[in-house]
């Protein structure tokens, strides 16, 4: 009877969220009904979150006459991984990406009380209208609720690879990030519709972008943890094309945070502002589409399904093409071009934002290559592997970072040529420290980790002296930039030499058997056996010698019978030591494998800092005092912008 | 810049829709991969469940037109479906299945209690004949017809429907 309530609340969802959309856009028009479109907002994200919530019910109660819930869930499940395979699948994953979506527009709801009427009503009404196809989509192909004739007594199982912490946080988070762009796009939408592209307009999408960006951001970095340990190849990035899906989106929303300044600032590339605040959302859905389309297969995918490729794929054809035609009708053509010289900050973001259009371009390509491939030759296979990948895209972050570390010194319009001075000589002792670091604490000298370390150092020093010599205020938005431009170096520094320095190990030993590796000892000392609450584990225990217990284990999952690894991993600031059973072999003994991996930790950490910059630039007071510098008269400005068309824009 | 220019983004766009949608029909999933159609049924030598040491190769698969199904005791949608395999195997075509990476014990208390449809089961606890067809999961349905030569695959579970309007349909075709 819940789960029945619960599919009811999504169909009352769905009604709703259509009434927003007809209604948002009545508001943007006539100036009349706003607080009916801002408690449609909210009470479609309680509808939504009833519908998950009976969903969540049917776990905890393991109510295996929900087809859903009998195909990824078991009565031996602890009662956490019960919660968490909510959105352990299709189904229940679409529910929570539909539940985020109307969250973020409750929160515009809250938040936005000084938008004028013509930008709330089209943001909502833009949002309301995305929301009701993704409720159609669930509800039409889908549904979680649905109900199976005669249940099973037991259901098959979470995915044992989900079974985890990492994997109950990552994608709640990934789809905070991604749904968020949802609302930059219905910001463009709606500025390209009113006609307002100005600095107001780009002062109330800043502090979206920013969260979204910085959800994603941890998202991301979360996931990349998570196949570090969980997968057992002690890699961290596989650019397999749904971690490739998640990365796009976060490319072209780190150029729109950045871009976005410029047209706040100083009223300049609006056209092209806008264009990534559409492009941002768009490889969101796209990246929807790979994932739950089955058209490329990945580890990560969901169980395809064609009726809803094809429905996905529509979605994003009237998302993204109503938003482009939109763009090609009423995009700023003329008159957005603030004057500036070179070397400028004008300049500096447009480096950065053509070196991060590239690298996603790099990445898209690369992505969709092997399905072009096939489509061409009519269903010959061939595959983009990682050197295609790293070859084209570490010199574009190199000469991004190069950029990056001059760039907080740059002035909007000019900058006088003394100031790079400052940048040269940090330049200079980064050089020197970037070789002579590794060469001190590891003897050898390897030009990837000596370019990403002097990089990193560079970057990180001419921000102190920046923060030192900057004559404005120490304002939250000017933090935020440090420590998220800090955090780049961080990431860049953990990237370059956990690549360079790593070492491997794959070695035969049984128990009372040891192993070197890079100076450690590593001894075999007690293989037992484990029983976990819905598995068995062969558990290796290893020491090194210097005192580090590991345990790695292979446990056999007892509901599907698959087979996972659980690397034992000592992690430090400094390395991590890391080692992962293998297969055991007739004679007693196990394949091992052993890795020393030195400052793998700082990828994620520089990750971690990134966001929280992005977050911390959001406080500005300057974000506080939002609505009141918005000009009124939203009904005269409404009517009058399809009149005058592109001239009024600008 | 002028407008038609602004119009560049769309026509991106649109072209990779188009990749996306060519991609994406070539891979659907429940159309027989081409390398299948129309080719003899695999090859296999496997137990019969529940039969003590006799044994099945595809020499028992010919001389009629049969269902095959795959199924196994952990797949929920198999038993979603079992009702239908039962009222199909009453009209008088023959079912036979391949349970799939499964428990033999469990796979026998699970056709006592459930009913059998199958006129006989092989056992494919590895999955290697799984693999020659390229199952993706359980269940999938393939037809034969007389020679053993499969000439229609379905993936996920039969029911009325999928009966009237893909298999009867398949069945009027071969005969």
């Amino acid at each position: 009877m819940i789960v029945e309530l619960g599919h009811f609340a999504t169909v009352v969802a769905f009604v709703m969220a259509l009434a927003l959309a007809g209604i948002g856009y009545w508001t943007a028009w006539e100036g009349v009904w706003r607080r009916t479109a801002e408690t449609l907002a909210w009470a479609q994200s309680g509808a939504i979150a009833l519908g998950f919530a009976a969903l969540v019910y049917a776990f905890v109660t393991s109510d295996f006459s929900v087809l859903y819930v009998a195909e990824n869930s078991n009565t031996a499940l602890p009662w956490y991984y019960r919660v968490s395979a909510t959105w352990g699948g299709h189904e229940g994953s679409f529910l929570l990406w539909t539940l985020v979506t109307a969250g973020w527009t409750a929160a515009v709801a809250l938040r936005g009380t000084r938008l004028p009427d013509d930008i709330l009503g089209r943001v909502l009404g833009t949002l309301g209208l995305l929301n009701a196809g993704f409720l159609l989509f669930l509800l039409a192909t889908s549904s979680p609720f649905e109900r199976l004739v005669g249940g099973p007594l037991e259901g098959s199982d979470l995915n044992p690879l989900l079974q985890d912490f990492g994997l109950i946080v990552h994608p709640p988070l990934l789809y905070v990030g991604y749904v968020g762009f949802a609302v930059a796009f219905s910001f463009a939408v709606a500025g390209l519709a009113s006609g307002r592209l100005d600095a107001a307009w780009a002062r109330w999408t800043r502090p979206w972008t920013n969260v979204a960006w910085a959800f994603l951001t941890v998202g991301i970095a979360l996931g990349s943890w998570w196949a570090y340990y969980e997968l057992g190849w002690g890699g961290w990035w596989f650019w397999d094309p749904v971690e490739n899906a998640s990365f796009m989106p976060w490319l072209a929303g780190t150029a729109l945070v950045h871009s976005l300044a410029v047209t706040e600032k100083r009223g300049a590339f609006k056209s092209w502002t806008v264009f990534l605040a559409i492009a941002a959302f768009s490889l969101s859905l796209l990246g929807a589409f790979i994932v739950r389309s089955g058209v490329i297969t990945s580890v990560h995918s969901f169980a395809a399904d064609p009726e809803r490729g094809l429905f996905i794929l529509w979605l994003l054809v009237l998302a993204v093409g109503g938003a482009l035609v939109l763009y090609g009708l009423r995009a700023p053509a003329i008159g957005s071009w603030a004057r500036y010289e070179g070397l400028s900050r004008e300049f500096m973001l447009l480096a950065n934002n053509l070196l991060l259009v590239l690298a996603l371009a790099v990445v898209l390509i690369g992505t969709l290559y092997p399905l072009a491939y096939e489509a061409i030759t009519g269903g010959e296979k061939m595959s983009v592997g990682a050197p295609y990948f790293n070859t084209s895209f570490v010199p574009l972050a190199l000469v991004l970072a190069a950029a990056l570390a001059v760039a907080p010194i740059a002035r909007w319009k000019r900058t006088p040529l003394g100031l790079f001075a400052r940048a040269g000589v940090a330049f200079a002792i980064a050089v020197g420290l970037g070789v002579l670091l590794p060469l001190a604490l590891t003897g050898t000298i390897k030009l990837g980790a000596v370019v990403a370390v002097a990089a990193g150092i560079w970057i990180a020093s001419v921000l102190v002296v920046d923060l030192r010599h900057r004559r404005g205020a120490w304002t939250r938005a000017y933090l935020g930039m440090v420590l998220a431009h800090f955090g780049f170096a961080v990431s860049m520094v953990g990237i370059g030499v956990t690549s360079q320095f790593s070492h491997e190990l794959d070695v035969k030993l049984a128990v009372g058997e040891s192993a070197q590796l890079n100076g450690v000892t590593y001894l075999f000392r007690d293989l037992r056996a484990v029983q976990g609450p819905n598995y068995v584990a062969d558990q290796g225990v290893f020491v090194t010698d210097s005192g580090v217990t590991l345990r790695a284990e292979k446990r056999r999952y007892a509901a599907g019978g698959q087979v996972m690894t659980e690397a034992g991993i000592a992690a430090g600031f400094a390395r991590d030591l890391y080692v992962a059973l293998g297969e055991p072999l007739p004679d007693g003994a196990w394949g091992v494998r052993i890795n020393d991996k030195p400052l793998v930790r700082w990828v994620w950490l520089g990750a971690l800092l990134m966001a929280a910059g992005g977050v911390l630039a959001v406080l500005d007071r300057r974000y506080r005092r939002l609505g009141r510098r918005a000009r009124p008269s939203p009904q005269t400005a409404a009517r009058a912008a399809p009149a005058t068309g592109a001239q009024a824009i600008s | 810049m002028n407008r038609a220019r602004l119009f560049a983004p769309l026509l991106g766009f649109a072209t990779l829709a188009v990749v996306l949608y060519l991609g994406f029909s070539l891979r659907d999933p429940h159309l027989l991969p081409s390398a299948l159609l129309d080719q003899p049924f695999p090859s296999f030598d496997l137990p019969v469940l529940g039969s003590g040491d006799r044994r099945a190769t595809r020499l028992d698969l010919v001389g009629e037109v049969r269902l095959v199904n795959v199924w196994a005791t952990w797949c929920p949608t198999c038993l979603a479906e079992h009702d239908e395999l039962k009222r199909i195997r009453d009209t008088g075509l023959s079912v036979v299945g391949i349970n799939y990476k499964d428990d033999s014990a469990d796979a026998v208390a699970w056709l006592a209690r459930h009913g059998d449809p199958y006129a006989f089961s092989v056992v494919d606890t590895d999955g290697d004949l799984g693999v020659d067809l390229g199952v993706y999961g359980a269940p999938e349905t393939f037809l034969l017809d007389v020679d053993g030569v499969i000439r229609y695959k379905h993936v996920g579970a039969v029911d009325e429907m999928v009966w009237r309007k893909e298999i009867a349909p398949a069945i009027a075709a071969i005969q």
